[in-house]
């Protein structure tokens, strides 16, 4: 359980805290032990590309930090400030929905199945939320909306709805309705893994632009060469905890941990 | 965006051959088609030659005063009990999937009553609700009441009427309301989440208009229901279309062609009603297909069309077509 000493996050350098810190982070789904104790850090700026076999909870650790899950122990910081609860007089407060949704604002997600509003063109996909939840007029966000379709190369389809797009087009209006957010850090759980071969190109471009922005983000992906391209770290992750975190090119030709080198046997 | 020519067409000049063949022969089909239409002669026949039908009688009611004001009253009950419905179908949807277990259970217990006891059972309890409660007040619970009132004048046959038929549709909707927003995708609830939605926003920007796609069929089959259930009304003496026609019927002893009178106003809004469903259906359609069901006109004349002339060759692989 989660007890208040110690609930402060640690300040590294001049540069403010890191983006997401997670200090033995747990979560459980009933009985299931899905993270043991995660201990990670992600500075601003940094792409960080976590691999791992299905089941080892990548996608629940990228929920966490999102607050879609709760965690059962540990903590965990976006920012500087702790995911879910507030501090006061030595006691953690749950935070109200109000301030659980200001924040999760804050943070984009891209989702493997991508999640579009169907009834909505990708359009109005995109200028949603600007809209409904920081009370963006509608031509403001518009615009924004536009120049986003433009930089992910979907300016001809603003009007379409996404059953009339492929999966390469429907991921990148996600990114752009993720974008239009102006998140401070990007999710990408698996944003590749449900394209068709020939589309993933396209998506990784986009993301390799985000990146070279200066966007932090934390990338679940099976695309090794996207890692060890666009990733300033590589996590391997087994059975709920970190088993390696290293630069991604000396990882991916000599890993050191016995069970990140027979999974990267079986990938590569 | 242009794609090369396939092998078959590589080289070739003008559209392939069409194919004509002899097609299948059905016996089967005639047999049925030859037994259809005599059975639709032997009606046409016994309708247009009995003469206890009673046509003209029928013509000189069907837009009479009493017969029309009826119909009104029929109308008016359908839309009224339906909106109630309606509402109270949402609000007890979500209720029933709401995280705290009093307010799901109280749904469950409101749909368990309403959809366990007969509608005319209902109709009947509200429309002796003076029995149960002589006096009517409004004011706080266990505390003062700021208005009062004779039950017999609050409640009238209409009033109970509608509220009989309201509050029983409620039970019926919510089912159908809660199977619309359980048909949603739980990845849209999540989308909607990680872009800071709040829950309440959630479901009317992003859940019930999805589930609309859902809800919307079972709810035109609820509102035509209705148009009929509402002539249950009639044994609380609320003179909607079948009442007027048995007040009229009672003395001139013309029953049949009375009850035929009622019966083609009732297939008329009927009909009216579908037509309706199908646009609304089609509105709510959006985003769910590539393309748009046809409406009736579009798929009339297209069939008038194919009828007449053959089918439209295939079109080309390559982006030239003809």
């Amino acid at each position: 359980m989660i007890t208040p000493a110690e609930a402060t996050p640690p300040v590294h350098g001049a540069g403010g805290p890191p983006m997401v810190l997670a200090e033995g982070v747990h979560k459980r789904f009933g009985r299931l032990q899905v993270l043991c104790g995660i201990d990670l850090e992600v500075a601003r700026q940094e792409v960080m590309c976590i691999i791992g076999p299905s089941g080892s909870g990548k996608s629940t650790l990228l929920r966490c930090i999102n607050h879609l899950e709760k965690i059962n122990a540990g903590r965990l910081w976006v920012d500087g400030e702790l995911v879910g609860y507030r501090q006061q007089g030595g006691k953690l407060h749950e935070l109200r929905e109000r301030e659980i949704c200001a924040k999760r604002a804050e943070i984009g997600m891209v989702f493997q199945q991508f999640n579009l509003f169907p009834h909505k063109t990708a359009l109005e996909n995109v200028i949603e939320a600007p809209i409904r939840v920081q009370g963006l007029s509608k031509p403001h966000a518009t615009e924004l909306a536009n120049e986003l379709l433009y930089r992910t190369g979907l300016s001809d389809k603003a009007d379409a709805y996404p059953k009339q797009l492929s999966g390469g087009q429907q991921q990148r209006v996600a990114i752009a309705r993720a974008l239009a957010m102006q998140p401070k850090l990007m999710l990408f759980d698996e944003p590749t893994s449900a394209l068709d071969p020939e589309l993933v190109g396209d998506v990784l471009a986009v993301m390799r632009d985000l990146a070279t922005s200066g966007m932090t983000m934390i990338v679940v992906t099976h695309e090794m060469g996207f890692a060890r391209e666009v990733g300033d770290t590589l996590v391997f992750m087994d059975e709920g905890t970190v088993v390696e975190v290293g630069r991604p090119r000396e990882m991916l030709s000599n890993p050191q941990h016995v069970r990140t080198r027979a999974f990267l046997s079986k990938v590569l | 965006m242009t794609t090369p020519r396939t092998a078959q067409t590589a080289g070739r000049t003008g559209p392939p051959e069409e194919i004509k063949a002899v097609p299948v022969r059905h016996p089967g089909r005639w047999l049925g088609a030859a037994v259809v239409l005599l059975l639709a002669a032997m009606l046409a026949h016994t309708l247009m030659t009995n003469p206890r039908f009673q046509w003209d009688i029928v013509g000189s009611y069907f837009l009479s005063r009493r017969v029309l004001e009826g119909l009104e009253l029929t109308i008016l009950l359908t839309v009224v009990a339906m909106a109630i419905g309606i509402v109270l179908g949402v609000i007890l949807a979500v209720m029933r999937l709401s995280p705290n277990p009093l307010l799901s259970g109280a749904s469950w217990v409101y749909i368990w009553l309403f959809r366990g006891t007969p509608v005319l059972v209902q109709l009947l309890f509200w429309f002796n609700l003076a029995f149960l409660y002589p006096r009517i007040s409004l004011g706080v619970p266990f505390g003062p009441s700021f208005l009062e009132a004779n039950a017999n004048d609050v409640i009238t046959a209409l009033t109970a009427a509608i509220l009989g038929l309201g509050l029983n549709e409620g039970a019926y909707m919510a089912e159908v309301v809660r199977a619309g927003i359980l048909s949603v995708e739980h990845g849209q609830v999540e989308a909607a989440q990680a872009l800071g939605m709040s829950r309440i926003q959630t479901m009317r920007r992003i859940i019930l208009p999805q589930a609309m796609r859902v809800i919307i069929p079972p709810t035109g089959n609820e509102t035509i229901s209705m148009l009929k259930t509402s002539s249950l009304a009639s044994v609380i003496t609320v003179t909607e279309l079948l009442y007027a026609v048995q007040l009229i019927y009672s003395v001139s002893f013309q029953t049949i062609p009375l009850l035929i009178v009622a019966s083609l106003w009732y297939l008329i809004v009927t009909s009216v009603l579908t037509a309706g469903q199908f646009y609304i259906e089609r509105y709510y359609a959006r985003g769910s297909a590539r393309q748009l069901p046809p409406t009736p006109w579009q798929r009339i004349r297209r069939y008038l069309f194919t009828f007449h002339a053959p089918p439209p060759p295939a079109q080309p692989p390559s982006g030239e077509g003809r």
